[in-house]
């Protein structure tokens, strides 16, 4: 279980215009290179002093690739991170609150206490 | 010594700019009360006549992250840069560039520590949508320099409330021990019940309006003791999964001081969130 890296792949894909549009587009693609290539770096340090041990689980991918929010939830992914991510992917295909609701709707049978979310 | 001109907490509703820019066929409903309540609200912060705003807020995974997480931060700089893309992106918040008080902060980062609280800095702070939107609401021209200290409300392991709470009264006391003849405005924004990202997201009302009642009283008459008491980092969890900013709202009871009634409440229950908004003036109401 790797919490924290399912929340570094939500925050570095969200904040960045073309990562959000090619994790919509080829999700299993983005996935993939994700782990390969920037699951190791640190943000605040140089390429060359990358972390060493970083790697999803398979079920972790398979969520990710699946953009399946509801078992991202269950796994304890950060809930902000993902909810802003997945507005930013699938908002523009709906009305109004549309998605933010279906969102919500497909959780519906999840009750307290939720998933800890400690990292 | 300075003054603390006016305490003032509030709800940071990222929509709310947007609703109340937005015209004809695009204009919500309910845009037209909301823009009345924030326009009465704004009056009590004009009256206090500010030179200086300490802007408590929470970082929303922007800069801070998961690598470096602080609990407590002041920033100290002289600008701070705000809003970032997904934050345009989502709710159409304008970039910003505010002025900071450099002095302030480093009264407050050095008599902080002094006091205990283990404060961590940040000398190029971009800052997020809880502090924009006090500003957008309150002080919409941006004029004054600011003070911006972040609370981790977001990421566990949280500090515990008292925590909140002794910190809004250090930020109190030093903001009157600060040597200025500046008129300080100290305000922060957190959340009454809030789900985001869970079953109970996007509502009809907030998720937990009876969980609401009691914060906006504990708030309005000051009861401190009363809100420690049933508030706990476990219970936050209960009333929704993005409670936990209520925390920011008892670090402001902190500043205000126990048993202090508000001098100015009011609240908008929208679909999603109630809005809340307290004004208190500790050395009188302004004429």
């Amino acid at each position: 279980m790797s919490r924290y890296l399912l929340d570094k792949f939500l925050y570095t894909v969200d904040r960045d215009p073309e990562l959000v549009e090619r994790y919509r587009e080829d999700p299993a693609g983005t996935v993939e290179w994700w782990e390969a290539e920037m699951a190791d770096r640190i943000l605040n340090c140089t390429d060359d002093e990358r972390s060493t041990w970083l790697e999803f689980t398979e079920d972790e991918r398979r969520a990710l690739r699946e953009h399946d929010h509801v078992t991202l939830f269950q796994m304890g992914a950060h809930p902000f991170l993902t909810l802003t991510l997945f507005i930013a992917l699938f908002e523009r295909d709906h009305g109004p609150l549309e998605y933010q609701k279906a969102y919500g709707a497909a959780m519906a049978h999840i009750s307290l206490p939720y998933p800890d979310i400690a990292t | 010594m300075a003054e603390v001109a006016a305490v003032i907490a509030s709800t940071h509703h990222p929509f709310y700019y947007r609703a109340s820019t937005a015209t004809g066929a695009d204009r919500p409903p309910f845009a037209d009360e909301w823009v009345a309540k924030i326009e009465r609200f704004r009056e009590t912060l004009t009256r206090a006549e500010p030179d200086v705003l300490v802007m408590v807020g929470s970082d929303h995974f922007h800069q801070l992250w998961l690598d470096n997480m602080p609990q407590f931060l002041v920033g100290k700089a002289p600008f701070f840069d705000a809003n970032f893309y997904n934050e345009e992106r989502e709710f159409g918040l304008p970039r910003m560039t505010l002025r900071g008080e450099e002095d302030l902060a480093a009264h407050l980062l050095r008599d902080g520590l002094d006091r205990d609280f283990d404060l961590a800095f940040s000398n190029e702070l971009r800052i997020d949508h809880s502090i924009t939107c006090p500003i957008i609401t309150l002080r919409p021209q941006a004029d004054l320099p600011i003070v911006p200290v972040y609370t981790n409300i977001f990421a566990p392991p949280l500090p515990q409330p008292r925590r909140f709470v002794a910190l809004g009264r250090a930020i109190r006391e030093m903001v009157e021990s600060w040597e200025s003849d500046k008129r300080v405005a100290v305000i922060g924004t957190g959340h009454l019940s809030l789900e985001l990202g869970g079953p109970r997201q996007f509502g009809e009302h907030g998720p937990d309006p009876e969980f609401d009642r009691r914060a906006v009283e504990w708030i309005a008459s000051g009861d401190v003791e009363g809100c420690l008491a049933e508030v706990s980092l476990e219970s936050l969890h209960a009333p929704g999964n993005a409670t936990h900013g209520f925390m920011d709202f008892m670090l402001m009871m902190g500043v205000a001081g126990a048993g202090q009634k508000a001098d100015h409440v009011d609240t908008l229950d929208l679909f999603h969130t109630m809005e809340a908004y307290f004004t208190w003036y500790p050395n009188g109401a302004p004429a």
